[in-house]
């Protein structure tokens, strides 16, 4: 153990020394010379293992149930924003460690992208996972969204203590079917007037019913009900949700406020956080602490509701996703956009009337390759407004998008300094929305950091 | 009064992936900026079909998709096939671009029959082929897009692709082909979505499907405004393209 913790480390030294910048590099030695080091590093936390996994959410909601697992009064080990693989994990394990290898934690909350996920469970038997939803998302990479549930699937077979569902995702909900004997299940929910701003995926497409008119009146606006969840239409797997009695429900979202029910009791409380679906993330964080409260001694740990609704209250948001930074006097919101559905539920959360509107999309490998997402995604909110500024190496395949949705688009600048430059800048006081893919958001940061504050957010500049 | 022309959206909701809509919507919208009414029918299982077709626009699916829908293109086979050998211009895309040929045989050698409308059969593989792709085409110029798919397409002698590709791409990744011409009809892995950065396709279906059904394609009613917006997206969609084909696969 000593070698292997020496090692890792010298590695990780000389990585920053030569400025190879992988986080993973030591933990890609680690995993030759030792591959049995994360499973018997992780076996020695006394409440074990969390996983967080699903398409969109994921940073957010772990850093969610590790900021509220620590001031519940737990010492917690997360996977810092950016890591979720399994050797990013051993790479964050080695700088924890003591030299004899010992972790000095109660309880592991990790964040894992859905096929790595598969590979950690064959190393580490979760107590507990939190899966979240199965979005199109870097199809590219995974082929198809039946096969990301099935990937899922594997986490929810391996968990052995409670594994919690959304139980408003029929794909996710269906994986209840996969627990093992002994495991037992916890749902989060929405209350049925907060369904409309969750769409599944299948009812992404449920607004193709019957025979329209014109295209026009069939692209689902953003903030309209389908109508799919009163009347049943579109949900093709769907499981009979409702049936399921949600340990946690979102019940109301007001201007940083939220209503979640917990145990037949409504439970008001301000919140940091921004957007309708963080406030649901939230509920699914609530629902995994609870879980987590139920197994750990009232000793150690504070699992009370009104120590749970105080910490929920406190958390802060991620990097990116309604991080507002001040430049000049003018709001700037970060926003990150990843994915069809989440670029919606953005769209949706953060009204455009008011603020300059700036789309920054690139195309590397962590943004994907693929450009076909943008079509996905339904811009007509947009159309009053316009977009003030579009950039990223993909500037004109988004300035394409935005004309054939009629939505206006000021300039198109694909060199992205100045593009970032120009549109802060410009209309000093007036706030800003810049929605940004993954590689284009750390861009926009270290843009940002030469210009006012930006703070380190875990993932570098 | 502007003259109609009728598009069927065949199975939205369950054949509908990677930004398939992006095609309707491309279709549509040059529709009404050459000076013409676009209609959109979406047709799903046990949709009845409409009087007046002009168009068929057909996209990509999960297994799940396919098998939901596979009965009900089975009733429609005979009209389908009758439509293609009548020259009605049509794009299928993915799962539906499979599906209109022979037949489809898993990895484990099921046989999944399809409607024949293309000379052209697909085996389940391996490989999965997936990244941007540009493809040479007489017609079309080159075709900028992006492919996703296991399944090997290959096209019976005398069948012609779409357009030709490198090494290792396109069809079956073998024998240099992508997608397969019938008449009018498209078919093709090419996501992109493929009609907005391909106008010289979407144009051909335009005016195939205008002139079939008014004899010629005339631009009389078409305004300045509606000129000068069409221009301003074709200096997107240039511009989209030539970022496109220097990008990594």
């Amino acid at each position: 153990m000593f070698a292997t913790v020496a090692i890792g480390r010298g590695v990780r030294h000389l990585a920053r020394l030569t400025r190879h910048g992988g986080s993973a590099l030591p933990g890609k030695v680690v995993e030759r010379i030792d591959p049995g080091f994360l499973a018997r590093t992780l076996a020695q936390l006394p409440y074990g293992v969390v996983l967080v996994s699903g398409t969109n959410g994921k940073t957010t909601t772990t850093r969610m149930v590790a900021s509220m697992l620590s001031d519940l009064g737990l010492r917690v080990f997360t996977n810092p924003t950016g890591s979720n693989f399994t050797r990013g994990v051993v790479s964050a394990l080695l700088t924890e460690v003591s030299l004899t290898g010992k972790l000095d934690a109660d309880i592991a909350v990790l964040e894992l992208d859905e096929a790595y996920a598969v590979h950690f469970v064959k190393q580490v038997r979760p107590k507990y996972s939190l899966l979240l939803n199965v979005m199109r998302d870097q199809l590219d990479r995974f082929g198809e969204i039946d096969n990301t549930a099935r990937l899922l699937s594997h986490v929810a077979e391996a968990t052995t203590g409670t594994v919690v569902l959304n139980r408003e995702d029929p794909r996710i909900a269906a994986l209840a079917s996969k627990v093992p004997r002994g495991t037992s299940v916890r749902y989060f929910g929405l209350a049925k007037a907060l369904k409309r701003f969750f769409p599944t995926d299948d009812e992404m497409n449920a607004a193709f019913e019957g025979d329209g008119k014109t295209a026009d009146a069939t692209t689902p606006s953003a903030g309209t009900a389908t109508g799919a969840d009163d009347t049943g239409a579109g949900t093709g797997a769907g499981t009979g949700a409702d049936e399921h009695c949600a340990d946690v429900t979102l019940v109301e979202v007001r201007d940083h406020a939220a209503t979640f029910l917990m145990d037949g009791r409504n439970h008001d409380t301000d919140v940091k956080l921004e957007g309708v679906y963080n406030l649901y993330n939230a509920a699914a964080a609530l629902s995994l602490v609870r879980a987590v409260a139920a197994d750990v001694p009232e000793t150690k740990m504070r699992g009370d509701a009104d120590a749970l609704i105080k910490a929920v209250s406190d958390v802060t948001p991620a990097f990116g996703r309604g991080e507002v930074i001040d430049v000049n006097g003018s709001p700037v919101e970060l926003l990150l956009v990843k994915n069809p559905m989440g670029f919606r539920l953005s769209l949706a959360s953060f009204a455009p009337q008011g603020c300059d509107t700036m789309i920054a999309i690139n195309d590397e490998y962590a943004d994907g390759r693929d450009m076909s997402w943008l079509w996905d995604v339904d811009f007509t909110s947009l159309r009053e407004t316009g977009v003030a500024m579009v950039s990223g190496v993909r500037a004109w395949d988004m300035a394409l998008r935005l004309g054939y949705e009629e939505v206006p688009v000021g300039t198109v600048d694909t060199d992205f300094d100045q593009a970032v430059t120009s549109f802060v800048t410009a209309n000093p006081g007036k706030p800003k929305h810049m929605y940004c893919t993954y590689t284009a958001m750390l861009k926009a940061r270290a843009v940002l950091g030469r210009i006012t504050e930006v703070s380190d957010a875990g993932v570098g500049r | 009064m502007s003259k109609r022309i009728d598009i069927v959206s065949l199975y939205p909701k369950d054949m509908n992936i990677y930004g398939d809509t992006g095609n309707v919507l491309t279709i549509t919208r040059r529709l009404g900026l050459y000076g013409y009414e676009p209609c959109v029918h979406f047709v799903n299982q046990g949709d009845a079909w409409p009087e007046q077709v002009d168009m068929i626009l057909g996209g990509g699916g999960q297994d799940t998709g396919q098998k939901k829908i596979i009965d009900d293109l089975f009733e429609r086979a005979d009209l389908l096939r009758g439509l293609v050998e009548d020259g009605m211009p049509m794009l299928m895309i993915c799962g539906l671009y499979q599906l209109f040929g022979e037949y489809f045989e898993t990895v484990d050698g099921t046989r999944l029959d399809g409607i024949g409308a293309i000379g052209a059969y697909t085996v389940g593989g391996d490989v999965r082929r997936i990244g941007n792709l540009v493809e040479h085409s007489e017609d079309f110029d080159d075709i900028i897009g992006y492919e996703n798919h296991s399944g090997q397409t290959f096209l019976r002698e005398g069948v012609e692709p779409l357009g030709k590709v490198g090494e290792g791409l396109g069809n079956n990744g073998e024998d240099g082909t992508e997608g397969a011409r019938v008449h009018n009809m498209i078919g093709t892995y090419m996501h992109g979505s493929l009609l907005p950065k391909n106008p010289a396709i979407s144009d051909f279906l335009i005016r195939t499907a205008v002139e079939r059904r008014y004899g010629s394609f005339d631009l009389s009613a078409q305004t300045d405004e509606q000129r000068a917006e069409l221009s301003q997206l074709d200096e997107y969609c240039a511009k989209a393209r030539e970022v496109a084909v220097s990008r990594p696969r």
